[in-house]
């Protein structure tokens, strides 16, 4: 499934927000998200490449896309349980 | 007519708001702050009044003292917004009509969100919670400590670390640290959201010996067996466990559809304006920003919205525009902190932990009442 295919629940702009950061806000809309709620989070932090893998991973929600764009990534996660 | 401003919320960011717009517009505007108590409190003073450094008098001062008499303030509950009519109803029954509306209405915390919270939980996000837990403190004679955070996003994102780091410091004066295991339980891969500022923290905690668990978020707590579970599947056993509560946006966001799921406002992040309804704007906590929900936001955003809603009542373009700014400290224990300064283009590098962060923070705590409100800083 792509990007453009997937129905995104919520787009949460967190492009140079050092605080509190792209994750803490994508772990905050998934804890108030319903299981199946798909989130698009912009994010411009370096960190989030590893971050946001490694916290859905241990949490066992799913990464479905990491989209380049300028300057910013995009991470699709689904909220899975 | 004179343009009628309204602001609802008598906190940093709308106290500001209306002393700037007083001055900028003077008597071309009707600037009314609504507020349910009238009574305006300074929130970063909670940590302080939990670990036994300030008493909890000089956190709040009557709101009209720090109102250019200019302002009228109303001791109203505002229970509806009707952003077509223009008008806010009130619980009492009455109303008041804007030509524009800030919305400063702060968040609220709901800690009955979380299973077994209440009552075993302690917390500093209230006067209430900040003197109920002093005292816990003091009766404190040893054991596990646990500090977790159980939502998000939550008011001040480094006040887990700072109380870790200040308690841990008051156990050694106290010669209570050997028979004690603090651990802070973080949301994330680390200590602390800003990478820069968990590379200063992390080692001091490790050399104070407080330990870390990473990707813990909160879910709930079990007081028979001692024990808070996360969302990640783990568990954590406790003796004195204090949780960061829940936080959502003000009730009067809700009843009137002005919000997400949250509680929180849509809102614009350069103009601060509500994504529907262009006379509305949101500031503070109040927002859906994904950016720290702190005093020093609300008060960089107080200034914006001002300065944009005196240009359209002079019938000028507004110019001025938020871009991110954020300013605040981090207390590490030991009489030392380091400071967070950013903003969307740049991110923050903060200094090494100094007893002068620590000073600049005490001075900044004892002259907020003369000075921040008043727009005395910029």
């Amino acid at each position: 499934m792509t990007l453009t295919e997937t129905q995104i629940t919520k787009t949460i702009d967190a492009r140079g927000m050092a605080c509190p950061g792209p994750l803490m806000t994508l772990i905050g809309a998934i804890r108030a998200g319903a299981v199946g709620d798909t989130f698009a989070v912009l994010s411009s932090d370096a960190g989030s490449k590893t971050d946001i893998p490694a916290w859905t991973t241990k949490a066992k929600h799913e990464l479905i896309e990491v989209r380049p764009g300028d300057g910013y990534s995009t991470f699709i996660v689904r909220k899975a349980h | 007519m004179d343009a009628r401003i309204v602001i609802l919320g008598g906190g940093v960011g709308g106290t500001l708001a209306a002393n700037v717009l007083v001055g900028r517009l003077g008597h071309a505007a009707t600037v009314t702050v609504v507020d349910p108590t009238g009574m305006h409190a300074y929130q970063p003073g909670f940590l302080y009044v939990a670990l036994g450094q300030a008493n909890g008098r000089w956190l709040g001062r009557d709101e009209r003292t720090l109102l250019d008499k200019k302002v009228d303030l109303v001791i109203e509950i505002a229970e509806r917004i009707d952003p077509v009519a223009r008008t806010v109803r009130f619980a009492s029954g009455g109303s008041i009509a804007y030509d524009y509306l800030i919305l400063a209405t702060g968040s609220r915390t709901v800690p009955e969100q979380v299973p077994g919270f209440i009552g075993a939980g302690q917390e500093f996000y209230s006067l209430t919670g900040a003197l109920r837990l002093r005292e816990e403190l003091r009766r404190f004679k040893g054991g596990r400590i646990l500090i977790g955070v159980t939502g998000i996003p939550y008011k001040c994102p480094p006040a887990p670390v700072e109380f870790t780091l200040m308690l841990e410091d008051q156990l050694r004066r106290r010669g209570l640290r050997d028979r004690s295991e603090v651990t802070l339980l973080s949301p994330l891969n680390r200590a602390f959201t800003v990478e820069a500022a968990s590379k200063l923290v992390q080692p001091i905690m490790e050399k104070r010996g407080i330990k870390l668990s990473t990707f813990f978020n909160v879910d709930a707590v079990d007081p028979t067996r001692g024990i808070v579970s996360s969302i990640e599947g783990e568990e954590a056993a406790y003796d004195l466990l204090v949780l960061v509560p829940p936080h959502r946006g003000q009730t009067v966001i809700d009843a009137s559809g002005l919000g997400d799921a949250g509680g929180w406002v849509p809102t614009d992040r350069n103009t601060l304006q509500h994504k529907q309804y262009e006379r509305i704007y949101t500031i503070g906590d109040a927002t859906d920003l994904p950016i720290s929900k702190s005093g020093s936001t609300a008060h960089f955003q107080a200034s914006i919205v001002a300065s944009r809603i005196a240009s359209l009542v002079k019938g000028q373009a507004p110019s001025a525009t938020y871009e991110g700014r954020v300013m605040c400290f981090l207390e590490t224990g030991d009489r030392r902190a380091t400071t967070l300064r950013f903003d969307y283009a740049h991110p923050p590098v903060p200094p090494r932990p100094a007893v002068i962060w620590h000073a600049a923070k005490w001075m900044f705590n004892r002259m907020y009442w003369h000075t921040i409100p008043q727009g005395r800083v910029p």
